[in-house]
């Protein structure tokens, strides 16, 4: 295995992380605040198909964006609804979320395109295109050295490689995903917002003794998971992919999930947990089965990789993953 | 008066729920240009139309009863069993392997050596999720969402690499003995000269089903174990103070969760497919979700609601035969019925019991 090729299993672990580090968080936002959220791989899988829909429909992946945005916040406000209002079970209200993702994308999809619960193929406007940061190798350059491009980055010196293959060349989504990272840390952890945030999943009590509203900062968490969880089907339908096709979540939901609890609930280890769950999912679509010196290790143990990384963390045997105290029950107040 | 009837509480808002949910869906079905009243009668007709309509009917209620009972004992003793495919999915690689390799003289020998052999796989699948919520504190919902996965991959290594013929392309395993093959509900009722479809594939594990209804209800309100198991539920700190080990009950309940979830296989990979195929469990292990929570927990109520599923797979696989309503409207109404009967209980609860409360007022005074 040369280094291109590292580089390039990297750059491919990237696009596959995005998508999971929305989601993973989305899951801190809400459960940062005391609320469960299993419903993440619904809200994807919404967002995904409203986003390619309108993008189909319009041309535009704006409008797309905005419209796959809006579907997942529609579900978060249900979620919101029964689990902050009417102070019923996170968990079941998540499963219940899911099914009704599964089943409307497929229904309406439908009934809109008649395609097998696929939406038309996007191209040109109707995705998210790459960006070529300057001084890296474009198709342009390849064109005039007369070269195709993949032979040309080859040829490149390791730095370029690196450069042009793994930080340059994504869509503005991948930029902003990593931009969100320190902005989540320092909305989490150095504003007021954060801290009450943060408060209200560990000790709701107190924060309603204070004088702040549990309900509206629950809310507040929960439009915020919605919108990141939007952009998690957005990226997936108009960036990763070329439109929407049944079941596209593929269960990217639960593994953002099991990525915060890998990441113990906290942003910065978010970026390395779904970055270490890309690069293997990244691996697997590469190699059919890695072959360490006589012992083969089967694709499949690749895929479950991530979910039995996550049972062992939750074990408790590699540092203990303790969740927000208040996590998954509703607030009362006393009266 | 604190409380409402006990019949407003079993019956009254369970109805309610449900209500909410079927208008709910009907309307999905008039917002993409159907008829909804159109749809339930072609529904109807499908699945409780004809013999064959009924014999799957009953087939896809079989699967349901076992995992509907299987989320109910988990949630009897506090606990969300989100993992009863997985548990389904193993306990058809245990079916599978006890029907290809014991060689059985007869299929009531068969039947009972693959119900232990489904359960105890199935139970062995639950049983680390058990143990870490037991003894680690790791939340079991969460433990079983990822043995759900875990499971899937499991069965696709062990179908693709391991118990695949040679020659077969699919990844399935060869088909089982005839001497395991179940009789099925027309080879039962022929001899009484009662006629019953052919093709339907619902067999002798319905009545195994309906056995375990009643198994379950004697064990949970009728036996020491059972009143264990709800006082945990009710209160862990409670049932400590009583002497009741936390460890115990929560590895028992979750055993016999993943059990019943395992013998589901005896309906779906012995008793149709006859043999181990890829997702042979199509969903049954979460659908026994609705139907746990639908049928409150109790097994006369699981039945019910278990009908009631059977019924809506099977009238929508034939609503998406005749009409461009796709077969996805089932999860739909799934969706709707969990969100409606779990989550959102209290929308309609808190209204109802105060109507309940202000009219015992009013008669007070």
């Amino acid at each position: 295995m040369d280094f291109f090729t590292i580089v390039q299993i990297f750059d491919s672990g990237l696009r596959l992380a995005i998508p999971l580090l929305f989601a993973c968080l989305a899951g801190l936002f809400s459960e940062r605040a005391g609320i469960f959220d299993i419903g993440l791989e619904g809200k994807i899988l919404v967002s995904a198909f409203f986003a390619a829909a309108v993008a189909a429909m319009t041309g535009s992946v704006w409008l797309g964006l905005l419209a796959g945005v809006a579907g997942s916040l529609a579900f978060s406000a249900v979620h919101g609804v029964a689990s902050i209002t009417f102070q019923g079970n996170q968990l079941i209200s998540g499963v219940a979320l899911n099914f009704l993702a599964s089943g409307l994308t497929v229904l309406v999809g439908e009934a809109w395109f008649a395609l097998g619960g696929r939406t038309p193929s996007l191209f040109g406007k109707g995705r998210f295109t790459n960006i070529d940061l300057p001084f890296s190798i474009t198709k342009a350059d390849a064109e005039a050295a007369g070269l195709p491009l993949s032979k040309m980055l080859e040829q490149a010196n390791p730095i370029q490689q690196v450069y042009t293959e793994l930080i340059s060349g994504h869509t503005i989504l991948v930029y902003v995903g990593l931009l969100l990272v320190p902005l989540s840390w320092f909305v989490l952890y150095r504003t007021r917002f954060g801290l009450r945030l943060r408060a209200v999943g560990e000790n709701p009590a107190a924060v309603d003794t204070a004088g702040i509203s549990v309900i509206g900062l629950r809310y507040s968490a929960m439009a915020i998971a919605g919108t990141l969880c939007g952009l998690a089907g957005v990226y997936l339908a108009t960036g990763l992919g070329a439109g929407f096709v049944k079941e596209m979540s593929a269960g990217r939901g639960f593994i953002a999930l099991a990525a915060l609890i890998f990441a113990k609930w906290k942003p910065v280890p978010a970026l390395g947990a779904t970055f270490l769950f890309g690069l293997l999912e990244a691996i697997a679509n590469r190699y059919q089965s890695i072959d360490l010196g006589g012992f083969v290790i089967p694709v499949q143990f690749m895929q479950a990789l991530p979910y039995i990384l996550t049972v062992v963390i939750l074990a408790g045997f590699v540092g203990k993953a303790v969740g927000p105290k208040a996590g998954g029950v509703p607030y009362v107040k006393e009266r | 008066m604190e409380k409402m009837p006990k019949w407003a509480d079993v019956a009254l808002i369970p109805f309610l729920n449900l209500l909410i949910a079927f208008v709910l869906s009907g309307l999905v079905i008039l917002a993409i240009g159907e008829n909804p009243v159109k749809a339930l009668q072609m529904m109807i007709s499908g699945a409780l139309g004809s013999t064959y309509g009924w014999g799957y009917t009953l087939y896809y209620a079989t699967n349901f009863i076992f995992t509907g009972l299987a989320v109910s004992i988990a949630f009897k003793a506090a606990m969300f069993n989100i993992g009863g495919e997985g548990q389904a999915m193993v306990g058809g690689l245990g079916v599978a392997l006890v029907c290809l390799y014991i060689p059985f003289p007869h299929w009531s020998v068969a039947i009972l050596f693959a119900m232990i052999g489904g359960a105890v796989f199935g139970a062995a699948w639950a049983a680390i999720p058990a143990y870490l919520q037991a003894k680690r504190g790791s939340h079991v919902v969460i433990t079983t969402i990822m043995f759900n996965f875990i499971a899937a991959s499991l069965l696709n290594y062990m179908l693709v690499n391991i118990l695949r013929p040679k020659g077969e392309m699919n990844p399935q395993t060869a088909g089982f003995p005839d001497a395991t093959h179940l009789p099925t509900l027309h080879e039962m009722l022929a001899p009484f000269g009662i006629a019953f479809s052919k093709s339907a594939p619902v067999n002798v594990s319905l009545f195994i089903a309906l056995a375990a209804c009643v198994v379950v209800y004697l064990l949970i309100w009728r036996s020491r174990l059972g009143y264990e198991i709800r006082s945990f539920g009710h209160s862990q700190e409670a049932s400590v103070y009583a002497g009741i080990s936390p460890v115990k009950i929560t590895m028992i309940a979750m055993l016999l969760s993943g059990g019943l979830s395992g013998m589901m296989s005896i309906n779906n990979t012995m008793g149709e497919a006859e043999r181990l195929v890829l997702n042979s469990v199509e969903g049954a292990g979460f659908i026994g979700i609705a139907v746990a929570l639908m049928g409150r927990n109790h097994p006369f109520g699981v039945l019910l609601a278990a009908l009631l599923f059977g019924f809506l797979y099977q009238g929508g696989s034939e609503l998406s035969l005749w009409t461009k309503i796709p077969r996805e409207l089932v999860i739909v109404i799934q969706g709707l019925v969990i969100l409606f009967t779990g989550a959102l209980d209290n929308m309609v609860r808190k209204p109802v019991e105060r109507v309940f409360i202000a009219a015992a007022k009013r008669r007070a005074s």
